[in-house]
């Protein structure tokens, strides 16, 4: 288990490291917290002819309120980071909330979040809450810079619009409306192991308890996010209803998603946690709207 | 039985070396000019080989030599069988097939080795791999245990008239007769799955042949340093003193590190003699998954006889067992499931019947438990629906059966492991249950604390099982006891240590004799130089037997430095007594020489010493019992189900043992605690899964769950029972498969009854919640 040889760059400064991408193209492979990568590498299944290694760029690393009441969070920010910030707890309390199903706490302190979100694997949490916080992704390149959505971004498994020249730098996270909820739920075989399915939503009331809005996103059962078309049409405007978050759990397991059977868990099994998920999931999340999110 | 340090939970002297990272381990040998070995294997289970090109190979920069087997020569050959089956047993068949180094001619399972790349990296080596042309005709895979017994499946030998590699059949009593007796005859199917053992330091060899001194130094990651003495010399036709095999530190053993018949044990040594080279090979975890050997995998029928009152009649059991593509542990692991089925309860009558097939898999050999999870498992499983059937107390028809200490010793007309009948010790087997239905509060659990929190709406499920853990076994475990001129106590002994504690439990052995402190006793465990004979670090026999022979050579030097220092002191052999680290006059402490000021006495470098006394304050002492001592206890667990998903949470785990004598009872409580994680592992994560095309689909612990610390209940409730052994001085019986062994029928037992108005009947030994949910699907139906 020993890698094939590449070539290693340790760019000091993001225009450093966009210059050695624009020059390596199909070559080069951005490495952020590696603890995805280094082990594909080992494997042999990732074979990249150069790393780009992000880690002494520190200008990529911080978490920044934005003018309009959310956070911008640079691109090599550690998952630890962004779990323990006491303003993203404030601001978005489904991210801390999440962060300790990822992995062990050894690994959240070396991987990163801007790297998970763009490694986008169907079974890793951070694309998916990315895609259910809406969040809004930059891309830049040499002399080019571009916003994504987190739902445009990711188009398979582990696959993604960014291009080689081209770097994930910075995550926005927009203000939560007043009235807003959110919950993560997750079934796996092992704490800090894959999750079999997982189920994150964020939810807003509107001042007469009738549902304004609803994210809910199915994670591990397709092969990218699954953002729910039934959550949105059966609960915007009515009363959340626990009948209705079975309505919608019934849906969402039986017609928006494509679990697949493999060694821990059957399609059924998978299908019946979405059933059991997504109404615990969304009755927490309205239950922590209604007392002011 | 305790004494100053006997019997006390004294920490391990070990763990600041290991602990501050300063220890040795296989991967930190480095010696200059080394080379690195990589293996080429077979992505076919089951292949003819047309063609292995390695012209491109041999070319890369950096590649030293590549071989295949053709290349060996004659020094390719089937390796030897290293447990050969016991000829006690009438009537038995034993097609041995034992492993061989590399393959030729056809690949029997997907793993096996069959190019080796010597090059100056690792890296190197591994890119190299990449230029080999393997070229090989598939063959369809035996992978199906029971259709692979049939004579009409594809064979896996063809020199053989079938899969068949053993069958043995041994009766207690008539269980047919018994049966006629019967009220209840109750019969299932049931799975042993298979696990590995999954060291957290996979194998590891480096081997320097020093042609200057006509000298092979190994350094081997072994549980049987001189086992593997004895193969390579035996291989190399070397004396097996010009053979020098090292176990450094090394990060757990759990039985597949018996081996010594590996294609790096027999090629690497042939290897560095024909390159004049030093040649290091580490195992990565892919390799280990794939070509080291796990266990279990079993298929059993069981049927069980009963009166209407829950007393056990008879019991009948045959089993199909995979011993993978070869079998060169011999019968070992089957013959454990057979002496273990049957030995916690009183069965009179009892037929057990091994149907021991070769598949497309890699080869099993003994895993932490060896065998007697599996019998433990089918018992208590039987158990459970025996109870079923007769509407009773799980807990109370094991109490009616499990046998009383008056019963001691009991033969029970199987021939095991060890090769004769096995005899049960020692023991209360009944107590050790009545102890855990104390500490679990059975009675409260049924009554109170279950009902109430259905109300609740929690399904909390309780499982009670017994076991029993053969353990000790010969043949036989030697040491050598010396002190040295400053007064320090060196401990040397064949067996090699995977982690146990050895270096503190042998020194409190040392200790309590010669009066010594603990941290005076320095021990040496796996140098084939320090000490030559032996058999290894297995079957729960370190403490026991390699203790026992520790204890034995202490007596002799206490004797000496009694004999040595009345000479000296001028008194008496009465009159003299141990102070610590010296010796001194009774009574007249002012009057004493220390141990290191005698030792030098005991070896004069001139002058004239009698004829018959050997130098120094030394001795060396063997012991061999005349079978093993059987441990006992009993486990419970308690299980909170959550019926939507399936998650389960251990809520409690108690578990009650009998080991006898205990020489520290703190690594006691580690070694079970171990154990039980391991059990636990066995029971919910861990699970070796091929598909029909012999590919191993768990060749990674992402796919292969280990248990982990945050796996684990808070707190694992340990309970002692002692009775002593007579097979030993000490009066002890091993322990370090205990925890391992009783966890998955209690586990799958705890499940049943949580979701008790599903009516589960689980018939594998590892669940996980899909699979769970399943059953439920199905009962439902």
């Amino acid at each position: 288990m020993k890698p094939v040889k590449f070539d290693y760059y340790a760019p000091a400064s993001v225009d450093e490291a966009l210059d050695t991408l624009a020059e390596l193209g199909y070559d080069g492979k951005v490495l952020a917290g590696g603890q995805s990568l280094i082990a594909a590498m080992n494997f042999r299944m990732a074979r990249p002819a150069a790393l780009v290694d992000l880690n002494n760029v520190p200008e990529l690393s911080y978490i920044n309120p934005t003018p309009e009441g959310g956070l911008a969070i640079g691109t090599m920010t550690r998952v630890y980071q962004v779990e323990h910030d006491p303003e993203v707890a404030k601001r978005f309390p489904l991210l801390p909330e999440v962060a300790k199903f990822i992995a062990h706490s050894q690994i959240r302190r070396r991987g990163t979040f801007g790297g998970a979100i763009a490694h986008a694997d169907p079974a890793g949490q951070l694309p998916s809450i990315a895609v259910t916080m809406d969040a809004n992704l930059l891309i830049r390149g040499k002399g080019k810079e571009r916003w994504v959505k987190a739902a445009d971004l990711i188009i398979g498994p582990f696959m993604t619009t960014i291009e080689p020249d081209e770097m994930l730098a910075e995550v926005v996270l927009s203000a939560n409306p007043p009235r807003t909820g959110s919950n993560y739920q997750q079934v796996s075989r092992q704490s800090g192991g894959y999750a079999q399915a997982a189920v994150a939503s964020i939810v807003t009331l509107d001042e007469n308890n009738l549902c304004k809005a609803v994210r809910l996103v199915l994670m591990s059962v397709g092969e990218v996010p699954i953002l729910s078309q039934k959550a949105s049409q059966i609960l915007v405007g009515h009363v959340p209803t626990a009948d209705a978050f079975k309505a919608v759990a019934e849906a969402a397991a039986t017609s928006e998603i494509d679990p697949a059977t493999d060694l821990h868990a059957t399609a059924k099994y998978r299908r019946n946690l979405i059933r059991v998920l997504v109404a615990r999931s969304l009755a927490e999340a309205f239950g922590r709207a209604k007392r002011g999110g | 039985m305790t004494g100053k340090y006997f019997g006390q939970p004294i920490k391990r002297l070990e763990d600041k070396h290991l602990l501050s990272g300063r220890a040795k381990f296989i991967d930190d040998i480095e010696i200059p000019g080394m080379l690195h070995a990589a293996f080429l294997r077979s992505d076919y289970a089951h292949a003819i080989i047309k063609k292995i090109d390695v012209s491109e190979a041999r070319k890369h920069p950096g590649v030293v030599a590549v071989y295949t087997a053709e290349d060996f020569g004659d020094y390719w050959k089937p390796g030897p069988l290293q447990v050969p089956p016991p000829t006690a047993i009438k009537g038995s068949q034993f097609n041995a097939r034992t492993l061989v180094p590399i393959a030729k001619g056809k690949v029997r399972f997907s793993g096996e080795p069959v190019a080796i790349v010597i090059a100056e990296s690792r890296y190197i080596a591994e890119d190299a791999l990449e230029d080999i042309i393997f070229d090989a005709e598939p063959l369809p895979a035996v992978i199906d245990l029971e259709k692979a017994w049939e004579d009409t499946s594809v064979k896996v030998h063809d020199d053989l008239p079938s899969n068949l590699a053993a069958l043995v059949k041994q009766e207690a009593g008539n269980y047919e007769e018994a049966k006629k007796q019967a009220d209840v005859v109750v019969s299932r199917k049931l799975y042993a799955d298979r696990v590995a053992g999954a060291a957290m330091e996979n194998r590891g060899f480096v081997v320097n042949w020093d042609e200057r001194n006509q000298e092979m130094v190994v350094w081997a990651t072994t549980q049987a340093p001189l086992p593997l003495r004895i193969a390579i010399a035996g291989k190399m036709n070397l004396i097996e003193n010009q053979v020098r095999v090292i176990t450094p530190f090394i990060g757990g053993g759990f039985g597949p590190k018996i081996m010594t018949s590996q294609a790096d044990d027999v090629l690497l040594p042939w290897i560095s003699m024909k390159l004049n080279k030093p040649i290091k090979w580490l195992e990565d975890r892919r390799e280990n998954f794939l070509a080291t050997t796990s266990e279990r995998d079993q298929v059993h029928y069981c049927e069980i006889a009963l009166k209407k009152d829950g007393t056990i009649l008879g019991f009948k059991d045959v089993f199909y067992h995979n011993t993978g593509a070869y079998d060169p542990y011999g019968m070992t692991v089957p013959l454990n499931t057979q002496t273990h089925t049957v030995s916690n309860y009183r069965i009179p009558n009892f037929y057990t019947e091994i149907r021991m097939v070769f598949t497309n898999e890699m080869v099993v050999t003994p895993v932490r438990g060896a065998g007697r999870p599996e019998g433990v498992f089918v018992m208590e499983r039987m158990m459970d629906a025996a109870a079923k059937e007769l509407k009773m107390d799980p807990a109370e028809i094991r109490m009616k059966n499990l046998l009383k200490p008056e019963e001691f010793p009991l033969k029970t007309g199987i021939i095991g492991q060890d090769f004769v009948e096995g005899v049960l010790d020692s023991g209360d087997y009944k107590g050790n249950l009545v102890k855990l239905l104390e500490m679990v509060e059975y009675e409260k659990f049924r009554k109170e604390i279950q009902p109430q929190a259905r109300k609740e709406g929690k399904h909390l499920g309780i499982g009670v099982v017994a076991f029993t853990e053969g353990t000790a076994v010969g043949p036989y475990e030697g040491a050598r006891v010396t002190i040295g001129n400053n007064g320090k106590v060196s401990v040397a002994t064949g067996i090699s240590t995977q982690g146990q504690g050895h270096f503190t439990v042998f020194a409190q052995i040392v200790a309590e004799q010669l009066n010594v402190k603990v941290e005076d006793v320095k021990v040496i465990t796996g140098d084939t130089n320090h000490f030559h004979w032996g058999a290894g670090t297995f079957a729960s026999r370190g403490a026991t037997i390699a203790g026992t022979a520790i204890h034995n050579a202490s007596v002799l030097v206490r004797q000496k430095i009694f004999a040595t220092a009345s000479k000296f002191l001028g008194v008496p052999e009465d009159q003299v007594e141990l102070c610590e680290g010296s010796v001194c006059v009774k009574g007249k402490p002012e009057i004493s020489i220390s141990l290191g000021e005698l030792a030098g006495k005991a070896n004069p470098m001139r002058g004239a010493v009698e004829a018959d006394v050997k130098p120094g304050l030394e001795a060396t002492a063997y012991f061999a019992p005349p079978h093993g001592a059987t441990g006992s206890g009993a486990c419970a667990i308690i299980v909170d189900v959550d019926p939507e998903t399936l998650k389960i949470k251990i809520d409690r785990l108690v578990l009650v043992h009998d080991c006898g004598t205990v020489i520290n009872p703190l690594l006691l409580e580690g070694q079970i605690q171990g154990a039980i994680s391991m059990g636990i592992g066995n029971a919910f994560y861990e699970k070796i899964v091929y598909d029909e095309n012999g590919q191993l689909l768990t060749a990674s612990f992402m796919d292969y769950l280990m248990p982990q610390a945050t796996d684990m209940p808070n707190k694992m409730e340990i309970g002692h029972l002692h009775t002593s052994s007579p097979l030993n001085p000490l009066g002890m019986k091993g322990v370090g498969e205990a925890g391992a062994i009783p966890t998955p029928p209690a586990f799958v037992q705890a499940v049943e009854d949580a979701l008790i108005e599903y009516n589960l009947d689980i018939a594998d030994s590892n669940l996980n919640p899909s699979m769970i949910f399943e059953y439920m699907h199905r009962s439902k139906k």
